[in-house]
């Protein structure tokens, strides 16, 4: 008992507690649809693009939320254009457009002179750092993109299942991709403090891939995705303050876990089934 | 045979459109009479869709080329022809999904896409995830989506909606299962409750009854002759010459171009046939044999996906 509530005593963890809380959630939420949409490598590398944009912010001087959202945002846009109109496959775009921000990060970075923590926890995470400021930011950006989703949920839905059938309809489906890639690039602009640049990937993928293995319908899909990325993202900070390690790889190492051991019960429980009864419709 | 009652208000806020008193003129309309003869301006003014001298295709390829056509209010219109001659790249412009390369369209009175609200696509088998987490509800609700416009959540009218819909293809009982463990009628029928909740003046349907039972073939055929009673106006591509024989008004024989246009027993007789789908027609002794895949559909647009059964539908 003592070891749960000891450490919210402190301010800073409580800080943390809130703003690791409030990214898993928004994390979830928009991550539902790049499960959905099958764009895991889209989040990859706009986390990966937003690099320059935080180094560029430092050696300026500007609050680094701006440079990362500048830098993803702008990734994001790109993307969808280059694919869209560049007569490329989106996957073939995504890799020479991230791979290209990310050196252009590197190489600035590389020109600071001496050693910047500062810089290298965006690479990791450092939530336990998180200043009063940044989680007043953090909270207006997320709860702008929870408010988003909330508005256009159904629209979201129905671009993302049939594209077509949408479109045709009157839904706005090629400015709905925009709007969805300028959501993902925000998600993960108010990601990288807790988890950090290479890792918030995880953070997008892996509690909706976790309720996709247990329900097949969409809003028990996004709420199982919220359920299960707070309470790993909560239970992940507590045992890297017990422990002592970094918070954002032991937020994604729960998240992993969760996944493995909802994937082994089911594989199990799969196995042990007493005949192979097949979930087929009746015609 | 289906007395149907829209569940909104009986007429249309916006008012019917004046030629909406011809639709149901009766069985035989005197569109035909004139033939060719028609008067294009004529035409034109009293069609649910116009093409005059279309092409499009896709990057350098070309999938359609001199297509005029005035289709009207109250048709219940089968687009035939082989693989890659064009036929859902036709439905696709009429949907606004396909822009011409040359050409002009309008659709209910607009260019494509202006109306999309009183239209309603339903794209082919293939091009559905069926893997996708959503029900049967899920699907048919999204029908009324468009109507309803961000933020609002569907309500009661839009709940009788969709089971109104669902009640018409026979699918009630089956709101709560995930669409991929449906057959593949039942598929279709989904679809086509879809089109039914969204209450369009168009329907576009990119082969509705292809690879499925006659019985679910019947029953979608009769649920879409009683739209066009009603003075809706359909259009699907089918691979199924006997079905577009027995069950649409008029067919439309394509092949990169217009081969025929007309009462579908008037195009469906050999010799069109034999221009539409080439060496692929066989005749034997008055029966018209198709050697043709009808699982096979034309090549996939740049970006779409497909997906097909047991790649990705039952894990």
């Amino acid at each position: 008992m003592n070891l749960v509530l000891e450490p919210l005593a402190y301010g800073f963890f409580l800080r943390a507690l809130a703003a690791s809380a409030l990214v898993s959630l928004v994390t979830a939420v928009v991550g539902t649809y790049v499960v959905l949409r099958g764009v895991a490598f889209l989040g990859d590398a706009i986390s990966h693009a937003a690099f320059p944009g935080v180094v560029v912010a430092y050696l300026v001087g500007f609050p680094f939320y701006l440079g990362a959202a500048v830098a993803a945002v702008g990734t994001a846009l790109a993307i969808g254009y280059v694919s869209k109109r560049g007569g490329l496959r989106q996957d073939t775009a995504i890799g020479v457009l991230f791979a290209g921000a990310f050196a252009l990060g590197v190489f600035l970075f590389s020109t600071i002179k001496g050693y910047v923590a500062d810089l290298f926890s965006f690479l990791f995470g450092q939530v336990l750092a998180i200043s009063p400021a940044d989680l007043v930011g953090l909270v207006v950006l997320g709860v702008a993109v929870i408010a988003v989703v909330a508005a256009l949920w159904k629209e979201l839905l129905y671009a993302t299942f049939d594209p077509l059938g949408a479109a045709a309809s009157g839904i706005a489906v090629e400015r709905l991709e925009y709007l969805f890639l300028g959501l993902v690039a925000l998600t993960i602009v108010v990601s990288l403090q807790a988890v950090g640049i290479i890792l918030v990937v995880a953070m997008l993928i892996t509690p909706a891939a976790t309720a996709q293995l247990v329900t097949a319908r969409f809003t028990r899909l996004m709420l199982g995705a919220a359920v299960i990325g707070v309470v790993t993202a909560v239970a992940g900070l507590y045992i890297s303050y017990w422990l002592d390690v970094a918070s954002g790889a032991t937020i994604v190492l729960a998240q992993t876990a969760t996944f493995a051991l909802v994937l082994g019960y089911q594989r199990l429980a799969h196995a042990l089934r007493p005949s192979p009864v097949a979930p087929e419709a009746e015609a | 045979m289906n007395a149907v009652a829209p569940a909104g208000p009986l007429a249309p806020a916006a008012g019917p459109e004046p030629h909406r008193a011809h639709r149901n003129a009766g069985t035989d309309a005197p569109r035909h009479e004139h033939g060719d003869a028609l008067d294009p301006a004529h035409a034109h003014a009293h069609a649910d869709v116009w093409l005059s001298d279309v092409a499009a295709g896709y990057g350098q390829r070309v999938a359609l080329e001199h297509v005029s056509l005035a289709v009207e209010p109250g048709s219940l219109l089968a687009v035939v022809g082989p693989n890659g001659a064009g036929k859902s790249t036709l439905l696709k412009l009429m949907a606004g999904l396909a822009r011409p390369w040359t050409g002009r369209i309008e659709v209910l009175g607009q260019p494509p896409g202006r109306e999309a609200r009183r239209v309603a696509y339903v794209p082919q088998a293939e091009l559905v995830d069926w893997a996708f987490p959503v029900t049967v509800e899920d699907v048919v609700a999204m029908g009324r989506f468009p109507r309803l416009g961000p933020v609002r959540r569907p309500g009661p009218d839009d709940r009788r909606a969709v089971r109104q819909a669902l009640e018409q293809v026979g699918m009630a009982h089956h709101l709560q299962t995930q669409i991929g463990r449906l057959s593949g009628g039942q598929r279709r029928r989904v679809f086509l409750a879809r089109a039914l909740a969204a209450e369009p003046d168009l329907f576009l349907l990119d082969e509705p009854v292809t690879g499925i039972d006659p019985t679910t073939q019947e029953l979608l055929m009769g649920l879409l002759e009683a739209q066009a009673a009603r003075g809706k106006t359909v259009v699907a591509t089918t691979h199924d010459l006997a079905a577009a024989a027995e069950h649409f008004h008029q067919v439309l024989a394509v092949n990169r171009t217009v081969i025929a246009y007309g009462p579908s027993n008037l195009v469906l007789d050999a010799d069109v046939l034999a221009r539409a789908y080439g060496g692929h027609l066989l005749v034997l002794g008055g029966q018209t044999v198709l050697l043709d895949d009808a699982h096979h559909h034309d090549e996939a647009a740049p970006g779409e996906r497909h997906f097909h059964d047991g790649s990705g539908a039952g894990r």
